[in-house]
């Protein structure tokens, strides 16, 4: 029903959080646009009137960068620093984390599954 | 946390003055420094810095992208080692 941005909102939640389903909207923003639209965060998405939605679209539309364009910007920047040969950018080229913290133990978001590397070259000898 | 603004940016006050030299005489040649922890400022463009890492100096081209990152971030200081034998993927540089 209401669609925002091309993205489905929730229908139970109150606006304010279900704004927050747009990738790019957190809670600052999405009270942020609902105050300048004049509308109660409280009210449930479900219970929003066309005009309202018009106002929130239009306010997404002209000022609040969401979705595609968040997701580009964020991947243009780890491509800048990728493509300087910074520190950080080396670790992103590796897949680590780069931001300093431990890799000997943890890290597994960033590493994925752990790969076992243990001695297993006998078969071949 | 950032560093206070009302410091301004860092840059080692003799690197600072061979930077400024090399810029005034159009001078290309590498300008070695010790000094990683001074802020690549846009005077620094165009010129090749290398850049100590503890035990070489890595020759880095600056370009205007690199502009407010430090020198040491482009002068690693670790050598990274795999694991697994002599694969070909192992014994690759890099």
């Amino acid at each position: 029903m209401a669609r925002i941005a091309g993205v489905d909102l929730p229908r139970d939640k109150r606006v304010e959080i279900g704004l927050t389903y747009i990738y790019g909207i957190g809670l600052t923003t999405s009270r942020r646009i609902l105050s300048r639209a004049n509308i109660n965060p409280d009210k449930r998405v479900r219970d929003l009137e066309e005009g309202e939605v018009g106002r929130i679209n239009a306010i997404i539309i002209n000022d609040v960068k969401v979705e595609g364009d968040v997701r580009r910007e964020v991947s243009q920047n780890i491509k800048r620093l990728m493509d300087i040969g910074c520190h950080r950018g080396l670790r992103h080229r590796k897949g680590l984390p780069a931001r300093g913290q431990r890799t000997r133990t943890n890290a597994r978001t960033r590493k994925g599954p752990r790969k076992t590397v243990g001695i297993k070259k006998k078969e071949t000898k | 946390m950032p560093r206070s603004i009302s410091k301004g940016p860092f840059i080692e006050p003799a690197l600072a003055k061979r930077i400024e030299a090399a810029q005034r005489s159009g001078d290309k040649r590498v300008i070695k420094t010790w000094s990683r922890t001074s802020i690549i400022t846009p005077e620094m463009v165009g010129l090749t810095i290398a850049i100590h890492n503890g035990k070489q100096f890595l020759p880095v081209y600056i370009n205007e992208n690199m502009v407010g990152h430090k020198l040491g971030e482009f002068s690693p200081t670790r050598l990274f080692r795999t694991h697994g034998g002599k694969t070909a993927k192992a014994t690759g540089v890099k």
